[in-house]
């Protein structure tokens, strides 16, 4: 079958201005391990990035870390032979991250090396990492991933990006947004005078699919993200939303009223062949895959009140999933496929909660209102969502055990709908 | 079958793709102004122009049934619209509570219930055209039932 490549006609923007800034640790856990990121030395004037104040700030972002300030540092050691234990004990820092950075014919080399302070000896054997002035931050991310990965054992985020929403009135504008983890180095994906909504990654990390209504009506498109090249893939009648792409990237599920009702289907990517997945007169929508790609995990309000639902695929057999609370929407499966986050409503307050698939137990994860879009990331320790505050659309972070909540509030606009994407 | 209907829905959008693109005009809708919550039950019901006819009805949290009221209001829609030539959008929303997709749905749902009363009524249903914008264009911002009662809503257009 032909495939229609379109041209963004919609302008496909270098780095935009409008960035996510100051990042607010507003609950942070109670113990977090204390962190000494030494300035890492560089002979050669002032670089355009701060590599050690960006590992500064991911360990902090994680909630698992509190980075000591540079101000209380006593020494500024680059190498093993400068350590003495007891300066690093007198501000109790647990670790000791030092490191120094080279240049050399246009590239930058960055290394490192990790040290326990309480057991006084080296946790990490020194590493170089690098790259050119424009990956900088790249650089930085590695670093903390690797630090981060070492002391807790999981792997680190700070290398993913997130793709997000960005609103604004007045003249009426919607952005599709692709930006580091915390934030920094935005770009434009798509911009349009008409909404755009429910962007999600294929599982490569190549590619996002989203709803955008710039023919006046909701379709879901495909674009590439090193291309631009964009793909409609669907135009039909009524709804055309709610795209999920299955684990092997081949389906996506989405939403479509084609046939007179909000209902479930999966789209062949190659092949463009359409499967009606279920059939109710109730609402149908939100398709999750669970992570071995058999079942659909999806809202429904065929039992009077929205409720999240599986489907397997083979069978068409169908069971509601959630019990607790009146309204719960919007369900996502954790990366180990033993959790299921989603918009819970109680006490008319709608929060993110945590569903353990197999016992059924459901634990609230936030204690703001209309939080929504909850989206996990790929190593499974927190999720991002989109909720209000001061009056404009923000977008948050919390752990998944709930034990630490970021802020990553917004310069302009209404910020909304993060997707956090997989490892690259 | 369907692999055909497809094609030729994807060769419209290139086409509408390629309009929009050529086009410097954007088809900006004129703001919607807030009409009260009341609006449809003072609305009269029959034997006034369709420019003085409420173009809004309203609906419960939640809910994509008919009011009474809005019954009576597409009642007074339908007798216009029986005769008339021209095609007519409805246009759904929510409010801003819960997902943005079960919204979506929501405001469809929303439009379909307004299309089928005035199919029942005798409205030629290839005039009326649904669609969908969920939440994400309330004619009200705040965030209190004052505002989300104006948002959910469908706009007879």
């Amino acid at each position: 079958m032909k495939r229609f490549i379109l041209l963004a006609f919609i302008f496909i923007t270098g780095y935009a201005q409008a960035q996510l800034t100051n990042i607010t640790i507003s609950h942070g856990i109670d113990n977090p391990t204390r962190i000494a990121v030494v300035p890492m030395s560089y002979v050669g004037g002032k670089l355009p990035e701060d590599i050690s104040e960006i590992v500064r700030n991911d360990l902090s972002f994680s909630g698992q870390f509190e980075s000591i300030p540079v101000e209380k540092m006593i020494s500024y050691p680059q190498n093993e032979s400068e350590i003495h234990y007891r300066d690093w004990k007198m501000i109790n820092a647990e670790f000791l991250l030092i490191g120094s950075i080279t240049q050399q014919a246009g590239r930058f080399y960055a290394s490192y090396e990790l040290f326990d302070v309480v057991q006084q000896k080296r946790a990490l054997a020194r590493i170089t990492v690098d790259g050119t002035d424009t990956q900088l931050r790249d650089i930085a991310h590695r670093i903390s991933d690797k630090v981060y990965e070492t002391i807790t054992g999981i792997r680190g985020i700070f290398s993913t990006k997130i793709i997000y929403v960005e609103a604004f009135q007045k003249p009426t504008k919607y952005r599709l947004m692709l930006s580091d983890v915390d934030g920094a180095r935005s770009r434009a994906l798509l911009e349009s005078k008409q909404p755009v909504l429910s962007p999600v990654w294929s599982p490569d990390g190549t590619k996002v699919a989203y709803v955008s209504f710039e023919t006046d009506r909701p379709a879901i498109y495909v674009q590439n993200l090193s291309t631009g090249h964009r793909d409609q893939v669907t135009n039909y009648h009524g709804l055309n939303g709610a795209p999920a792409w299955s684990p092997d990237g081949q389906n996506l599920a989405m939403v479509l009223s084609k046939d007179g009702n909000p209902e479930i289907y999966t789209l062949n990517l190659a092949s463009r062949a359409l499967t009606r997945v279920t059939n109710h007169f109730a609402i149908d929508t939100e398709p999750s895959w669970t992570t071995d790609g058999s079942g659909i995990y999806f809202t429904s309000d065929r039992g009077a009140k929205p409720q999240i639902y599986k489907v397997t695929l083979a069978t068409g057999q169908t069971e509601r999933v959630t019990f607790d609370g009146v309204y719960n929407a919007r369900g996502r499966v954790s990366p180990d496929g033993k959790s299921l986050v989603m918009v819970n409503r109680r006490d008319g307050n709608y929060q993110i909660a945590a569903q353990d698939i197999k016992s059924g137990n459901l634990r609230i994860l936030t204690e703001t209102n209309l939080d929504e879009s909850p989206t996990i990331a790929p190593n499974g320790a927190m999720l991002m969502y989109a909720t209000n505050f001061g009056g404009k659309g923000i977008l948050a972070a919390v752990s998944l055990d709930a034990r630490t909540k970021v802020r990553l509030p917004s310069k302009q606009g209404d910020v909304r709908e993060p997707a956090w994407s997989p490892f690259f | 079958m369907i692999t055909k209907a497809m094609k030729q829905g994807l060769t419209l959008a290139v086409v509408m793709a390629f309009l929009v693109g050529c086009s410097s005009s954007d088809k900006n809708k004129k703001p919607v102004t807030a009409a009260p919550v009341t609006a449809a039950v003072t609305a009269p019901a029959v034997d006034s122009s369709v420019q003085t006819l409420a173009n809004v009805v309203y609906f419960e949290f939640d809910k994509y049934e008919l009011t009474p009221e809005s019954r009576a209001l597409l009642l007074a829609h339908a007798e216009k619209l029986k005769g008339a030539s021209t095609s007519v959008r409805l246009e759904g929303h929510a409010d801003e509570r819960g997902s943005r997709e079960y919204n979506m749905a929501l405001g469809e749902k929303r439009a379909n219930a307004v299309r089928d009363f005035l199919v029942l009524q005798g409205v030629k249903a290839a005039s009326l055209e649904t669609v969908s914008y969920g939440e994400e264009r309330p004619v009200a911002t705040g965030h209190d039932e004052s505002s989300w009662s104006q948002n959910r809503r469908v706009e007879i257009k």
